[in-house]
């Protein structure tokens, strides 16, 4: 770990302020970021401490919800109304880490955890274009069993790790940003990038972009939602394959689908295509595992990761027919 | 029997020969008060309540603290060492490598003495040579860990690097290397099994996988060091104090006696606190500085320099006749190893002792990696070895058309397969009829995937457990008699975590006829009298046999001490034991004098007592071996092939059970390794660089609490007639069976049949 400086922002004004200086970082929670500056992986000059920021979270008269970005992952998934309206939210964060991460973790620390490969926490003995843009990715040809199969590049294959923001891209979550020139709004699907020439640009974020809450719309009306989360052992791992999905069926008939993967890409994955399979079709394991089909026609495995095609396929088809089950 | 008022038997000198007929009057029942009581960790409450001090919490003044930097090839020379940004670091007080250094001698490779505790055998930061991927360059040694932390990534290594063999293909593919199992024999063969097997009715013939493990002991390593003139103090988490010690003499070059180490505490140590760099390296460093130093690894350091438990490719064949008879146990196959560690898995052990059959061919090979030196970790060879036979057995089984058990009960054997000697008490029938009985063994539908709760497979396995009784020579103990009535016992062995010292105070009261609060048992210190490591769970038969030396060496000075008026006059020592906190002739109780009485007469305030161990002659006149029936209940998804474990017995069959809460933990902690063996622990090496890529815990997968059910437990408690009080260890068969068990489970919910390790959801899509 490098030496660094300390400031504790009052609000979003002085936080943005502060974060303007050269090498800040935003302090969370530090479950993500602490370990990467003790690990030398990052080395920040100075970081802002942004946990006295808003962490209400306020229910929208439209029937949505606004999470200040300072809230705990703990306390949004004990929340009230979001165990009501958003139980995949509530699964998805409550199945990621373990009560004590959940505890210090907030909602935008969660949001920009950095990737697990390991060989981009290897700061000493791998190669890894994220971390030091150009110098190759050791993860391509090595061992990448937790690697994507969608959305990866030549030059990086990561995944993104959080559960949390799988639930929040199937919610149609918006994030909304502060920075040097002023305040706007950002789907979440929107925000992080896939990694292409330049895999070290993870986030349409400016440098100095402080998130100051995320925005959940209402999901549409008789739809259910879940999320499910496959990993190596029970609790405390990353997820292999998740799926959150929201789901209306109406008389046999899809009337309404959102649908997420996470553990399959650099970035929360909407699965897009396999919704447009879905819209309008009926409401049968057939369909479902058609749909999933088509949204991983684009998958590439690498050498260790192909089992994760059959597993979302597999995942998708599940929990969406469970769902259907609720729904019905 | 001829016992006294309160209907108890004095206890008589324990037998001068281990492998004789007269077994230790602790394995009487009518001679134990504490030996089988429940009773709760002494250190318990200082434990959890903070006051408890660890290797890494002792401070002395002027103390700095260590870092490590690694290297990041695993072969070749260093070419380029530029420190010079490290040693300007805030704080930095030296930075020590190959070049500045004191010269040291080689670590002393475990088995090469008797005192010898060193797990690598290379020479620490001797000369530019890198040996594996991780290896420690240079210590940086500053006021504060953070700055020692911070100043060793500014190090700069240029490096020319060798070709090296870092994957487990190309070392196999080089020529596997014939080795030894602790100096013994790693190859052993009755009659042409190849033959046997080629003409049985029915065979299974299969290759198990197994990969490495890290022991993932709670508390990382560290020692706080501590020269005074050319004397050496470690603080230490160690489970080998006086091999550790005499180890770090011969490297300093510098007597044993000036070597003490300290290692009371310790958070868990698996096999894995053994002699490593970081020990060496500390003292070096602290000498070279003057000052005390603090190392305390980062998990990523245990991980990249302390040796893992090796990967191991096993075949597993077994010819049977139609009513289900071995014919032939073949187990063979190799485990990586580094050149300079050269240690096998010795996985072919469970074959070794578990059933009978007409022929056998066991070997275990080595293939050559350049990789961190590999080691022993809880129930070396056992854990991965009781895999593969027991699911072969399994395998034979199904093949047969036969009730697991009941194939393993038909091939029970009546002495020890392959070299014949006797039984001491085997009683592993016995386990596994009250195992399936408790289990509901009989509820199990034999069809793989025939029971099904909505997307849930649910099935039932079993395996057996086996490790084998040892006791090392060497062991002594010292006792201190006070005139009080109190008793101080000392013995340089280990408390882990596992309750010695709590299970040896019973043992001690036991013995003395002392209540435990006036026995202090003194432990984890190089100091004390003896030898003896926390390994093969072998602690509680190695102190009980040195605490019973030195007890028929107190009854004879006791006896020397009576005068013409006591009771006890004319008798000689084999007449006497201890009874009521005094000695009592066996024949007539009644004849007794207390401890007080006989010190207070002869005016002595204290007594000591002090002896080495009888050699174990036992270990070579008799098979002897821990057995245990493990059950398990496992529900698989057949969606995703996510493995749960729903429930779980051992039925054990381990001699005389000395504390049943303190074995229970301990059984129950081995099973836990064993799921983590089964499902989830693989730590993984980039075979392309032999780099740790996992090195840490978030990454190597132990099991988390959701992972583990409730574990049941139940045992035979049988005294083992050759073994001090009975007992046979307990320590690390809860791992062996485990992984079979489990596995055989699968098998049974699914009807996949996963041979290699562990058994991840991908496996079972
Ligand atoms: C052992 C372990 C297991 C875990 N398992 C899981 C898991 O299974 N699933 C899962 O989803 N996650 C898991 N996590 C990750 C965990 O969810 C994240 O570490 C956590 O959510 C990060 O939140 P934080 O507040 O601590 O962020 P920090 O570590 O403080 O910050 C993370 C990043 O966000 C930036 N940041 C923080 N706040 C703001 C802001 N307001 N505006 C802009 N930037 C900001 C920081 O600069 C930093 O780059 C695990 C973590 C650990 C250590
Ligand atoms: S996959 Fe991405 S994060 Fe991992 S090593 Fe390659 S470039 Fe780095």
């Amino acid at each position: 770990m490098n030496p660094f400086g300390y400031a504790r922002a009052a609000d979003a004004a002085d936080a943005v302020r502060l974060g303007s200086a050269p090498r800040a970082a935003y302090l969370g929670g530090g479950t993500n970021l602490v370990d990467l500056m003790r690990r030398n992986v990052v080395a920040p000059a100075t970081l802002v401490d942004v946990t006295g920021l808003s962490s209400a979270i306020e229910e929208r008269p439209d029937g949505g919800l606004l999470i200040g970005a300072a809230a705990r992952n703990t306390a949004v998934a004990e929340h009230r109304a979001v165990r009501a309206r958003y139980p995949l939210l509530a699964r998805a964060i409550l199945a990621g880490g373990s009560a004590q991460i959940r505890n210090m973790a907030t909602v935008a620390g969660n949001i920009l955890q950095r990737t697990r490969c390991p060989y981009f926490y290897d700061v000493a003995g791998s190669r890894c274009n994220r971390r030091h843009p150009g110098q190759g990715c050791d993860a391509i040809d090595g061992h990448n069993r937790d690697h994507a199969i969608l959305g990866g590049s030549p030059a990086c294959v990561a995944t993104h790790p959080s559960d949390m923001c799988v639930a929040l891209a199937a919610a149609d979550a918006v994030v909304h940003l502060r920075g040097a020139r002023g305040a706007r709004v950002l789907p979440l699907t929107e925000l992080h990038r896939l990694p292409g020439d330049h895999p070290e640009i993870e986030t349409e974020l400016e440098a100095g972009e402080l998130i100051t809450a995320v925005e959940l719309p209402p999901l549409p009306p008789g739809a259910a939602s879940g999320y499910r989360k496959v990993r190596d052992r029970a609790g405390y791992a990353f997820a292999l394959v998740s799926v959150a999905a929201v789901l209306r069926v109406e008389r046999g008939v899809i009337t309404a689908v959102r649908l997420a993967l996470g553990g399959v890409a650099p970035k929360p994955w909407r699965a897009r295509t396999a919704e447009q399979a879905l819209l309008g079709a009926p409401a049968d394991p057939a369909t479902f595992r058609a749909a999933a089909r088509t949204e991983l026609a684009a998958a590439v495995p690498l050498r260790h990761n192909a089992f994760k095609i059959e597993l979302a396929e597999r995942t998708v088809t599940a929990v969406l027919a469970d769902l259907a089950g609720e729904a019905r | 029997m001829t016992t006294s008022a309160h209907g108890r038997a004095p206890v008589g000198p324990a037998p001068e020969n281990w492998a004789g007929p007269v077994p230790d009057p602790l394995t009487d029942p009518a001679r134990t008060r504490r030996i089988g009581e429940p009773m709760p960790r002494l250190e318990g409450l200082a434990k959890v309540t903070g006051r408890i001090k660890f290797a890494a919490e002792h401070a002395y003044p002027g103390m700095l603290y260590a870092a490590l930097a690694c290297s990041t090839i695993p072969k070749g020379r260093i070419t380029a060492l530029d420190v010079a940004d490290a040693e300007r670091a805030p704080g930095v007080v030296l930075v020590m490598t190959h070049r500045n250094a004191p010269r040291m001698n080689p670590m002393p490779g475990f088995g090469s003495d008797p005192k010898a505790g060193g797990f690598d055998t290379l020479p620490v930061l001797q000369d530019d040579r890198v040996h594996w991927n991780g290896q420690p360059i240079a210590v940086v040694l500053a006021e504060t860990q953070e700055q020692a932390d911070h100043a060793a990534t500014l190090i700069r290594v240029g490096y020319a690097p060798e070709p090296a063999v870092t994957s487990w293909e190309e070392a196999v593919a080089n020529g596997t290397a014939p080795t030894t199992i602790y100096g013994g024999p790693g190859r052993r063969e009755l009659g042409d099994a190849e033959a046997a097997l080629r003409a049985a009715d029915v065979s299974v013939d299969e290759v198990y996988r197994t990969p490495y493990h890290n022991h993932a002991a709670i508390e990382p390593h560290a020692a706080t060091v501590l020269w005074d003139g050319d004397e050496l103090f470690v603080h230490d988490t160690t489970q080998m104090v006086a091999h550790s010690a005499w180890s770090l003499a011969k490297i300093f070059g510098i007597p044993e006696e000036r070597v003490h180490i300290s290692a009371p505490y310790l958070g868990g140590g698996f096999g894995g606190k053994g002699l490593w760099w970081y020990q060496v390296l500390a003292a070096a460093a602290s000498r070279l500085a003057g000052r005390p130093v603090r190392i305390a690894l980062t998990r990523e350091n245990v991980f990249r320099t302390v040796g893992s438990r090796a990967r191991t490719e096993q075949r597993v064949a077994i010819g049977a006749t139609a009513d289900g008879r071995f014919e032939a146990i073949i187990h063979t196959g190799a485990s990586a190893t580094s050149r300079s560690a050269d240690l096998s898995e010795p996985f072919i052990l469970p074959a070794q002792c578990t059933y009978a059959a007409r022929t056998f061919k066991l070997g275990v090979e080595v293939a050559y990696l350049d990789m961190m030196a590999n080691t022993s970790m809880r129930a070396p060879g056992g854990a991965v070895g009781s895999f593969a036979l027991e699911c072969a057995i399994d395998e034979l089984a199904v093949k047969l058309g036969m009730d697991p058990i009941e194939l393993r009960l038909r091939n029970e054997p009546r002495q020890e397969p392959i070299d014949g000697r006797p039984l001491s008490a085997r009683n592993l029938v016995r386990a596994w009829r009250a195992g399936a009985e408790r289990f509901g063994w009989d509820r199990r539908n034999p069809t793989p995937g025939a029971v099904r709760d909505g997307e849930w497979l649910i099935g039932m396995g079993c395996a057996a457990a086996t490790h084998p009784y040892v006791r090392s020579p060497g062991a002594a103990a010292r006792i201190t008699l006070h005139r009080d009535g109190r008793a101080e016992v000392e013995v340089a062995a280990h408390d882990m975590g596992m309750g010695t010292a709590t299970a040896q105070t019973q043992v001690i009261a036991d013995r003395l006829g002392l209540e435990p609060h006036q026995v202090t048992f003194r432990f984890g210190d190089s100091r004390l009298p003896g030898l003896v490591m926390a390994g093969g769970s072998q602690q509680t038969a190695a102190i009980g046999a040195a605490v019973a030396a030195a007890h028929r060496e107190l009854l004879a000075q006791l006896l020397k001490l009576v005068g013409d008026g006591s009771p006890l006059g004319g008798l000689e020592p084999d007449q006497v034991g201890s009874l009521d906190g005094g000695v009592a002739a066996l024949d007539d109780p009644s004849r007794h004098e207390s401890y007080a009485d006989i010190l207070d007469r002869a005016g002595r305030d204290r007594l000591v007592a002090e002896a080495v161990a009888q050699p174990p002659e036992e270990l070579t006149a008799r098979s002897m071996h821990s057995f245990g029936a493990m059950f398990c209940e496992v529900r698989v998804s057949s969606v995703t092939g996510e493995v749960r474990v729903t429930r779980f017995l051992g039925s054990m069959d381990c001699g005389r059970i000395v504390n049943p809460r303190t074995a229970a933990s301990q059984f129950r902690g081995g099973i836990i390794m064993g799921i983590g063996l089964a499902l989830t622990e693989e730590l993984v090496l980039d075979d392309r660089t032999g780099r740790v890529v996992n090195a840490s815990l978030a990454d190597y997968h132990i099991p988390v609490h959701l992972d583990v059910p409730e574990i049941d437990l139940i045992w035979t408690d049988i005294p083992d007639p050759h073994a001090p009080m009975g007992a046979r260890g307990i320590g690390e068969i809860g791992i062996t069976g485990t992984g079979a068990a489990i596995a055989n489970a699968v098998y049974n919910a699914t009807g996949r049949r996963v041979r290699d390790l562990p058994i991840t959801p991908d496996k079972l899509l």
